[in-house]
């Protein structure tokens, strides 16, 4: 909602301090990241100041470290398997929020934007003894399943909102010309929902590479990515850690510049704002009330 | 329009899924509060309010869950601090750096917590980043004992973590005020800070609430941080449950703390909403 | 005989004024980027008159008012209110008001709030707002809806409390962006003639931005037409659909017919056409209204020097009172004629006349950009 308010500024003092203020908090938000990243490239370790001794041995112990990288490749097979499921279901929670009427719909709306205002030890916990009970025993696929219900909730929500703007004439002119709903959905749907999926499914992906709180009450034998860095942050810290998450950090950048980019092409600026004042209010806010 | 088979079918597996891994998890949860666990460390499906009794009685858990509200209160307080101004200035004042603020804001929030928890750690310990900065710069003598392995740690670093949980509901709700309505105000004679208190902020308040619940009831059930940071002053309630599924070994007793907690967020969320609606007039 | 009207009135507007016009507006110039919206406008209003700055969409008009009102910063030119300079000062400095097109009402205010509002941030006393406000509202009559929230009233009552809300502070000048458009057709001319009441009762001045011309014409003491950020025409309705300056102005004010004739010695010819001129030799443009065509031979009061042309009908529309016609001669001369509703049943040949004096000469409008 813009206005033209490009040429007209009473830039008081006023304005100068919130910009000040806006600076300030972005350095507090980036600067620990920054410290991050310069320290691991110093030869002394993680402390101490000022860094020098510049060395990049801290990435060489990196890519030597067998077990970091089995962790890498868990946490991909994990997030992989954890966007297919949340979308399968996400999509499908989203279609039925958005078209159909049925008992309990007020119940299922909350339950499914529960996971993201939850604290993550709840979901873990609740998920662990659901597994303990039905004797099954923790691994990967344990891991898996817990992703997967927490992250429904990015599904949807993102989902939802494409549907809003998908136009429903064009569904009816399908149907009218004879596609029956199944073709329906996967020759007009779909298609529209293109760019909420992908969308989507970046987050979701993302998130579930980064994913710690509920997978911590999960694991078996296996670790992902956060768990592994979190069994060594137990027993002490090397700057081998920095290394990692320099670039985690430079993944979760690319990845999400991505996502935003893709979301402004669809319908400017993305409302991921949106997706936290869903699950606060616990509704999806857009028009449709069951 | 649509037929019943299909709706059946879109709505039928996310119910399926979401009743067997997220309701009926929860129901047992519940169940599990009134169990008990056995000499054995088994677990012994026996109905009992002991673990209730147990909760009230003992003043650990009470100290633990008000330190825990308390941190959470100051994590709340100083994001919307941090974050409203932001905001403000995002919607209001940012013009054509309008787009690269608000991805500088998303930005940290999909960078993994584990990273920025533990960039925290090296920056505050006491052969930290910041107090070897501090004494080279001759500010202090010695490294201050206080900024790792307490609440402030905890704090801190919370803070960092949820701030931009809490600008981006602001944002969305200073979004949706009509430019049109401070134009009126000024055309009325308001000056910009009358008309900031008397339109913007309380137009703004749906948001601030999103904000802050998000931000205080994460931080409540928040383990990591006080893990990695908190030292034993720092240690809160989650940190009891999770010890109680771990080593200390008392699983109805953990899921007696953790239903406690899911009835308060779930009733924070509640109050939350409410008080929402009644500010929301866009 | 028809004759041309003074450029210099035209162009800037700054016509006879009495007494030291209320706001006096110099050069002013806007330019969004490469967008150029307004261009060297200079236009005087005087003390509770009813200006309408007409246009199209894209013609700058609202772009005007925002500068004037205090959102917009000219690039250029001054604006001066009782001889002082207004556009120096912040909109909340200015005593002026604005009814916004879509009203703008503070949803979390009570109408009572909203009306008060402006007084509020002056801080005036409680006694005198609640007095002055019951005052407003009454005069609006809006009183029974004094405790309900914007969102609960219609569109019509909505505008009647955003208007309030802008009298009851009392401005020198109340600048109203379209404050019609949005309501339907019955309704609006309602409001035509209320808000045209409204001001003679409270004397204050007002500049009413419109895209319809008919609006314009009802309401306006006078009118200052705008295209692509210059001021085409500024006079009374009367004067400028009677004699209007431009090719632009003839067209966008009610319908003409242009005629693109060639004088010489003192005769104007366009196609079959001929009629004498004062004027000198050359091309010409000429505005004729299709009402001030008659049928030949039928009326008792005839034209002198009257003009005649025959021609076909070759289309008709029927508009209640009136009916317009198109009639093509053979040479092909087409010329659009109003005449009274009748029987209908026209065939053949049929012959018409006007007045050389309705032939009025228009400019060529320039084009721009």
């Amino acid at each position: 909602m813009e206005l033209h308010m490009s040429n007209d500024t009473h830039a008081s003092s006023g304005t100068r301090w919130l910009l000040v203020h806006t600076v300030a908090v972005f350095a507090f938000l980036y600067l620990p990241i920054a410290v991050l990243i310069v320290y691991s490239f110093n030869g002394e370790g993680v402390g101490g100041f000022p860094p020098h001794n510049l060395t990049l041995d801290w990435y060489r112990m990196l890519f030597a470290d067998a077990a970091i990288w089995e962790s890498v490749g868990n946490s991909v097979v994990v997030a992989l398997a954890a966007v297919a499921i949340a979308l399968a279901f996400g999509v499908l929670a989203a279609l039925a929020l958005d078209r159909a009427q049925f008992p309990g719909k007020a119940l299922f709306r909350r339950l499914v934007l529960l996971p993201l205002i939850l604290p993550g030890i709840i979901t873990g916990l609740s998920l662990l003894m659901l597994f303990r009970e039905a004797d099954v025993k923790l691994s990967l696929l344990t891991i898996v399943l817990g992703h997967g219900t927490a992250l429904i909730s990015v599904a949807t929500t993102e989902v939802f909102a494409g549907l809003q703007k998908v136009d429903r004439a064009q569904e009816e002119a399908s149907l009218d010309l004879g596609a029956s709903y199944w073709q329906t959905f996967w020759r007009v749907t779909i298609p529209n929902l293109q760019l909420p999926i992908i969308g989507a499914a970046l987050l979701i992906f993302t998130l579930s590479m980064d994913e710690i709180a509920v997978s911590f009450f999960l694991i078996g034998r296996d670790n992902t990515l956060p768990l592994e860095i979190w069994g060594r942050l137990r027993r002490g810290i090397t700057p081998e850690i920095n290394a990692i998450s320099t670039i985690i950090f430079v993944f979760s950048l690319v990845a999400i510049v991505i996502w935003y980019r893709l979301r402004v092409r669809t319908e400017g600026r993305p409302e991921i704002a949106e997706l936290i004042e869903a699950a606060v209010q616990g509704g999806l806010t857009h028009e449709h009330e069951s | 329009m649509f037929s019943r088979a299909y709706r059946a079918a879109v709505t039928v597996p996310p119910l399926l899924w979401v009743t067997v891994l997220l309701l009926i998890p929860y129901l047992l949860m519940f169940c599990y509060s009134f169990w008990s666990v056995s000499m054995a460390q088994t677990v012994v499906h026996s109905w009992t309010l002991d673990n209730y009794r147990e909760l009230l009685r003992v003043n650990v858990y009470w100290q633990t869950l008000f330190r825990s509200m308390w941190i959470a209160a100051r994590v709340m307080l100083f994001s919307l601090l941090l974050g409203y101004p932001l905001a403000y200035y995002l919607s209001f004042h940012a013009g054509k750096r309008k787009d690269l603020f608000y991805q500088l804001v998303i930005i940290p929030l999909w960078v993994s917590y584990l990273v920025r928890a533990y960039a925290w750690k090296t920056i505050l310990g006491s052969d930290g980043v910041l107090n070897t900065l501090l004494q080279y710069v001759h500010v202090t003598t010695h490294p201050l004992g206080f900024l790792l392995y307490s609440p402030f740690a905890v704090v801190l670093t919370l803070t960092h973590i949820y701030t931009p949980f809490t600008i981006l509901p602001i944002y969305a709700s200073l979004e949706h005020i009509p430019r049109a309505l401070v134009e009126a105000s000024h055309d009325l004679g308001g000056s910009p800070s009358q008309t900031f208190w008397r339109v913007i902020f309380p137009l703004s308040i749906p948001g601030v609430l999103a904000g802050a619940t998000f931000a205080f009831v994460l931080s409540l059930g928040d383990f990591l941080a006080p893990l990695l940071l908190g030292g034993p002053s720092g240690i809160m309630i989650s940190n009891i449950v999770v010890s109680l599924f771990g080593a200390a070994y008392n699983w109805p007793l953990g899921a007696a703390i953790s239903l406690c907690m899911l009835v308060l967020v779930v009733g924070l969320l509640f109050i939350s909403e409410r008080l929402e609606k009644k500010w929301s007039f866009t | 005989m028809a004759s041309t009207t003074s450029e210099s009135t035209v162009v800037t507007g700054l016509t006879k004024l009495a007494t030291e016009p209320l706001l006096s507006i110099r050069n002013i110039a806007k330019h969004f980027g490469k967008n150029i919206v307004l261009r060297d406008i200079s236009l005087d209003i005087a003390e509770g008159e009813f200006l309408t700055i007409l246009g199209e969409s894209g013609s700058g008009k609202t772009t005007l008012l925002r500068i004037i009102a205090g959102f917009e910063t000219a690039n250029s030119g001054q604006l001066r209110m009782s001889g002082e300079r207004l556009d120096r000062l912040p909109p909340y400095r200015r005593r002026v008001n604005t009814v916004f097109q879509h009203y703008a009402l503070f949803p979390h205010l009570t109408v009572e709030q909203n009306v008060a509002y402006g007084l509020r941030v002056a801080k005036l006393s409680d006694a005198e707002i609640v007095s002055r406000v019951e005052q407003a509202l009454s005069m609006v009559k809006m009183k029974e809806y004094a405790r309900s929230k914007p969102a609960k009233i219609s569109g019509g009552q909505q505008q009647r409390v955003a208007l309030a809300r802008a009298l009851i502070n009392r401005p020198r000048l109340l600048l109203l962006d379209e404050p019609l458009s949005a309501l339907d057709a019955n309704l609006r001319r309602q409001m035509q003639v209320e808000l045209k009441s409204l001001q003679r009762e409270v004397g204050i001045a007002f500049l009413f931005v419109t895209h319809d011309q008919e609006e314009a014409m009802v309401m306006s003491d006078r009118i200052a037409l705008l295209r692509s950020g210059e001021l085409e025409q500024v006079a009374t309705p009367r004067e400028i659909y009677r004699r209007p300056a431009t090719a632009y102005t003839a067209q966008f004010i009610g319908h003409t017919n242009l005629l693109p004739a060639d004088i010489k010695d003192g005769v104007a010819r366009y196609k079959s056409l001929s009629w004498p001129v004062q004027l000198p030799d050359g091309p010409a443009l000429f505005s004729l209204r299709p009402e001030n065509i008659r049928l030949a031979g039928i009326s008792n009061d005839p034209i002198g020097d009257a003009v005649r042309f025959r021609g076909k009908l070759r289309h008709h529309a029927f508009h209640g009172a009136s009916e317009l016609l198109q009639i093509e001669h053979a040479d092909g001369l087409v010329l659009w004629v109003r005449i009274r509703s009748s029987g209908g049943g026209w065939h053949g040949d049929l012959e018409f006349e006007f007045s050389p004096n309705d032939a009025a000469p228009v400019r060529e409008s320039q084009t721009r950009d």
